[in-house]
Parts: C-alpha cells; sequence; structure tokens
C-alpha cells in the first residue's frame, strides 16, 4: 500500500453531539492518518462511544464535521454524503468491532457464514472461495479449522472477539472503531487478544480508534492517545508522553488511578 | 365438498352448460353485495397498487388491505386481487397444492362464483385468471392468463432483519449480499441449498423477491412467463408483482447452481416423469404411491392415454386399471 502521509484519512472539525440538555461530546477536533492506531480514553460517562458513533456514522452529530478521504483520494463528508454511499463505505472500508460480540455477530449461522458475510454483501458467489478466505482468517485470529462450521453459541467469550475481528477485517477495510475490544475478557484472553490485534494492524496497516477504558490496552495499541472528560478532549498526544508524563489534573488523577499489580 | 361442486365436478364436459345453468341459478350473483364482493373504490384503489407494483417488478406496494369473509392465512391477499381483477367474462381457477378441490380451493372458487356470476374451471387452459397458493400448474401458461398468488409472508430479507425500516432500506440500496448467507449456512449443514420451497429469487435483475410457498420446482416455471403474476400478502398489505417476460432468476452461487427437485419414479396414476409428485401413503401397511401435485394436469393426461389405449386393445386393460385408480 502507497501511504501518503501528506493527508489524513480521518479528519474530525469540531464534533458536537447533545443528548437535549446533555452533551455527549463537545468540540472534539482530530485527524487520523494511515496506518495509525487512536486510543481514545476516560471515565466511563465521558463520551467516548458518543464520539465513536458519531465517527461511524451510527448517530448523527449536532454539529461539526467528519471527513474520511478514500484510497482514491475521494474525500467524503461523512454526514452529509447520501445513506447509500455511507452504508457502501460501511461494508467496505470500515469496520466495527462492538465491546459485545454478540452485537456484531450472527449468533444463529455458523462461523463460516459469519466471516463470509462482508465478502458476499460485496458481491462474492463462489461458496468454495468464500469459504477458503473464512477459513484462512479463522487461522490467522487463532481460532482451530475444525471450528469452521460450528455456531459461535457454541465459542467462549474470547473465541467470540476474535471471531468478530475476523468476520470485520475479511474484506480489508482501511479503517477499524473498535469500542472496548477486550471489555469483558479476563486478563489472559485480554493479553492473547491484544497481541493479535497488534499483529493484524501492524501486518494490514490498519488504521483504527480503539476507544477503552483501561489504560493498559491503550498503551499497548495506541500510538496516539486522546483523554476525555465530561465530553471533551483534555489533553491529547503520543501514547507513551500522555501516559508517563500527563499535564492535565484529570489525565494525573486517570493515570495514578491505575492499580499496580 | 359442497353438493354443487360436486354436480360441477361429475358432469362430463357435454352437460357442463346444463350444469353451469343451474349452478349460477341457484348460486348465481348474491343480492346486495357489489360486483365481486369489494365496493368500486376498493378496486380502484387495488388496481392502482397493482400499476404500480407491475411498473416496478417484484418491489413490495404498500395498499390498504380490507377485511374479507376469509381469516388472515387463508388467501385474503389474493382474494383482494381477484376480486379487484375480475370481470363478467372471465373465467376462473383456484388450487391450493395443486389441487383444485381442496377445502381453500372449493371455498374461494364458489365465494367467487356466488358474488360475481362468472364461470369457475378446474382446467388449466380455460382459466383467465387462476388464484393458487402453493403450484403454478404444470401446463404452460399463455399472454391472456393471469396468475394471483396467496402470499403469507413477502418480504425474503425478513429471517436476517426483523426491522420493516431496515429492511425498506435494504432494498432500496439493493443490499442483498446478506440473503447469501442463508444459502452458504444451506450448503454448509446440508451439502446443498436445502430450500425447498419460498426460493428467494431476483426480478428483473433488481429486486430480491419471496415468490409466496410454491415449491423451487416452480421457479423456472416465473422466468420469461408470458402470464402476468400477481403477489397480494393480506396480513402485511403488500401487492407486487412479475410483469410477463420479466427475468426471474433464482438465488445461487457459482459453484452450487440452482437446481430443481427430481423424483426417481413417475406419477402412479398418469406415468408423468416432468410433473411435481406428492407422497401419499394408501393403507396401513405404508404402501406409497407417488401422484401429481397438479390434479388438472394429471386428470388431462389420463384421459389422453385412455383414448390412446382405447384405438389399441391390448392396452386396454392397463387403461382401465388406470381409471380405477383414480380418485
Amino acid at each position: 500500500m502507497n501511504h501518503d502521509f501528506s493527508s489524513s484519512l480521518l479528519a474530525v472539525e469540531g464534533l458536537t453531539k447533545y443528548y437535549g440538555r446533555h452533551t455527549g461530546c463537545k468540540d472534539v477536533t482530530f485527524q487520523l492518518w494511515p496506518g495509525e492506531v487512536l486510543g481514545v480514553v476516560g471515565e466511563s460517562g465521558s463520551g467516548k462511544t458518543t464520539l465513536l458513533q458519531c465517527l461511524a456514522g451510527a448517530l448523527t452529530p449536532s454539529a461539526g464535521r467528519v471527513i474520511y478521504r478514500s484510497a482514491r483520494g475521494e474525500e467524503f463528508d461523512i454526514h452529509g454524503v447520501p445513506e447509500a454511499t455511507r452504508r457502501r463505505l460501511m461494508k467496505t472500508d470500515w469496520g466495527v468491532v462492538h465491546q459485545n460480540p454478540r452485537d456484531g455477530l450472527r449468533m444463529r449461522v455458523s462461523a463460516g457464514a459469519n466471516v463470509g458475510e462482508r465478502l458476499m454483501a460485496v458481491g462474492a458467489r463462489n461458496y468454495a472461495q468464500i469459504r477458503g478466505e473464512a477459513l484462512k482468517w479463522l487461522t490467522r485470529v487463532e481460532i482451530g479449522r475444525d471450528r469452521l462450521d460450528d455456531l459461535p453459541q457454541t465459542f467462549s467469550g474470547g473465541m467470540l472477539q476474535r471471531l468478530q475481528i475476523a468476520r470485520t477485517l475479511v474484506n480489508g477495510p482501511r479503517l477499524v472503531f473498535m469500542d472496548e475490544p477486550t471489555g469483558g475478557l479476563d486478563v489472559s484472553v485480554q493479553a492473547r487478544l491484544l497481541d493479535l490485534l497488534r499483529r493484524l494492524v501492524m501486518d494490514f496497516g490498519l488504521s483504527a480508534v480503539v476507544v477503552t477504558h483501561d489504560l493498559a490496552v491503550a498503551r499497548l495499541l495506541a500510538h496516539r492517545l486522546m483523554v476525555m472528560h465530561q465530553g471533551r478532549v483534555v489533553e491529547s498526544g503520543l501514547t507513551d508522553q500522555v501516559l508517563d508524563d500527563p499535564h492535565q489534573p484529570y489525565t494525573q488523577l486517570l493515570v495514578s488511578s491505575v492499580l499496580q499489580a | 365438498m359442497s353438493e354443487e361442486e360436486q354436480t360441477g365436478t361429475q358432469n362430463p364436459e357435454g352437460s357442463e352448460k346444463a350444469a353451469e345453468a343451474s349452478a349460477s341459478n341457484r348460486f348465481g350473483p348474491v343480492r346486495g353485495y357489489n360486483f365481486a364482493y369489494l365496493d368500486e373504490q376498493t378496486k380502484r384503489m387495488i388496481r392502482r397498487v397493482i400499476l404500480k407494483a407491475i411498473a416496478i417488478p417484484g418491489y413490495q406496494v404498500p395498499f390498504g388491505g380490507r377485511e374479507m369473509p376469509l381469516a388472515y392465512g387463508w388467501g385474503t391477499g389474493g382474494i383482494q386481487i381477484t376480486a379487484s381483477i375480475i370481470g363478467p367474462g372471465d373465467v376462473l381457477k383456484v388450487i391450493d397444492q395443486g389441487s383444485d378441490d381442496t377445502t381453500n380451493a372449493v371455498s374461494i372458487r364458489q365465494f367467487f362464483r356466488r358474488t360475481t356470476g362468472v364461470k369457475t374451471t378446474e382446467k388449466t387452459v380455460e382459466a383467465t385468471i387462476i388464484q393458487t397458493r402453493h403450484r403454478i400448474p404444470e401446463t404452460p401458461l399463455s399472454a391472456d392468463q393471469i396468475m394471483v398468488y396467496q402470499v403469507p409472508i413477502p418480504e425474503p430479507l425478513r429471517w436476517l432483519e426483523p426491522r420493516e425500516v431496515e429492511t425498506r432500506k435494504m432494498h432500496a440500496l439493493e443490499e442483498y449480499g446478506s440473503m447469501h448467507v442463508k444459502l452458504y449456512e444451506d450448503i454448509t449443514r446440508h451439502g446443498r441449498i436445502a430450500i425447498g420451497w419460498n426460493y428467494p429469487v431476483l426480478v428483473n435483475h433488481r429486486y430480491v423477491m419471496s415468490p409466496s410457498p410454491i415449491p423451487k420446482f416452480d421457479n423456472p416455471k416465473m422466468d420469461r412467463s408470458p402470464a402476468l403474476q400477481l403477489f397480494g400478502a393480506g396480513r402485511e398489505k403488500r401487492i407486487y408483482a412479475v410483469p410477463p417476460h420479466t427475468t426471474v432468476k433464482s438465488l445461487d452461487f457459482e459453484d452450487h447452481p440452482f437446481q430443481v427437485e427430481r423424483w426417481d419414479r413417475c406419477c402412479g396414476l398418469c406415468g408423468a416423469d416432468d410433473s411435481f409428485l406428492d407422497e401419499i401413503i394408501v393403507d396401513d401397511q405404508g404402501t406409497r404411491l407417488f401422484v401429481c401435485s397438479d390434479t388438472d394436469y394429471c386428470s388431462q393426461r389420463r384421459t389422453e392415454q385412455a383414448a390412446k389405449d382405447r384405438e389399441s386393445p391390448e392396452s386396454a386393460a392397463l387403461a382401465d386399471r388406470l381409471q380405477e385408480m383414480a380418485p
């Protein structure tokens, strides 16, 4: 892939979302570059998920713009383009990894069908090829080949999350939104999943926005970090910089409140 | 089956006129109802919907469905379409499970005979309107015929998306890829696409349509059919259509092409090897008989064979046996 570092993949300007009198997120501005992983951290209720949903087009912001630049250099104002374009981008260029894998998977069809769905959605009509691709991706996310035809209901929590990741990445999206990808998993499974995510992000040159309340996850995955508090971005910068030398009082509080094992 | 119905079917062709006359005397249009039960405004509304449905092949057009003197699920959608398009000169055939003499078919046929006084028939070739639930007749349709289907669930995407707003959006944006997830799952589990009836089709290269519960055996008959095909869903209040000579393609995979079911035997009554067969258990020992599900097609073939066999005496015995086996 030929990266053009002079142009950002995603440009967000003054993104604001109100829920009636309440503020979801306010005045968020940032740029995301190709191949970059941006972490968004903050306590629960700080507007992380609202921000992510506005970025992914699931929520319409009250103000502000989200500009996405496709591989061919076309610019899309995510909330300005027709819904048809937005939904096409969702299927081809973007992926969303939900916190609860059950939200992102079809629980009543086999793992193979789950992984193959995005391929079929963009026009794959050869059963053997779809199945082959699904098998390749299951191996990539460390799920045994013999589980290809099993229902996700028979999978463990960690396997479900890995299956969801395979399903999302199967047709090579450029940008992935992850909402607490390791939430609800025990620590050893988290570590394996993080390892896997790091490898996949590197191997495929993915860009990603990762929302998490877990600073350890942010440190492992994210190149850059945004700290949110009460709907606003209070601090941003390189991950190590923000975590090792927090400037804002809230960030200092956040970093100091991590339990040391 | 009512007494009158039996009189109608038992009369040989010669005295059909007399039977028809006596039937219409006793069952002629009932007083106090408009022609074909529905009022004229309702019929106009449904005709406008039908025109729109024909203009956009495969697209489900909502309509103001009326209460009919029939329970939902028994053909209220089809009956409203038939009521809107039927005229005094029409000849109506109603089939249920391919058969002309099941309760539902008999009642609907009688309903229209009483509310319109039109001629009804069991012969596919004589009919101008054929209302059906489960089958398309084996006898090829012609350009002056209209098929009316009774549809229970018009939305082919329903199984994967319960929200109506979302399924309409998927139709509008042609997001049909997920339909193949079901086909994929079938091949994975059963080694083949196991949908036997209501097999989803792509109409005119645009809309995915649910062809009502006809067996997939009948899907190829819909493709470029010279007859107009109208689909009515009474409970869901949707009408859709396949205009004459429109392509209807059954969904499939390149390496698992669409196939119709085959039987390794022929019809036990008429010997047809090209028709859809029903399996019937005929005694307590579990003896099975495979017969044509299209009763008109079967009896037509048997009549032809009997005529042919009477010319050759050596096979007359066989013909007699076939005649005896006839229900």
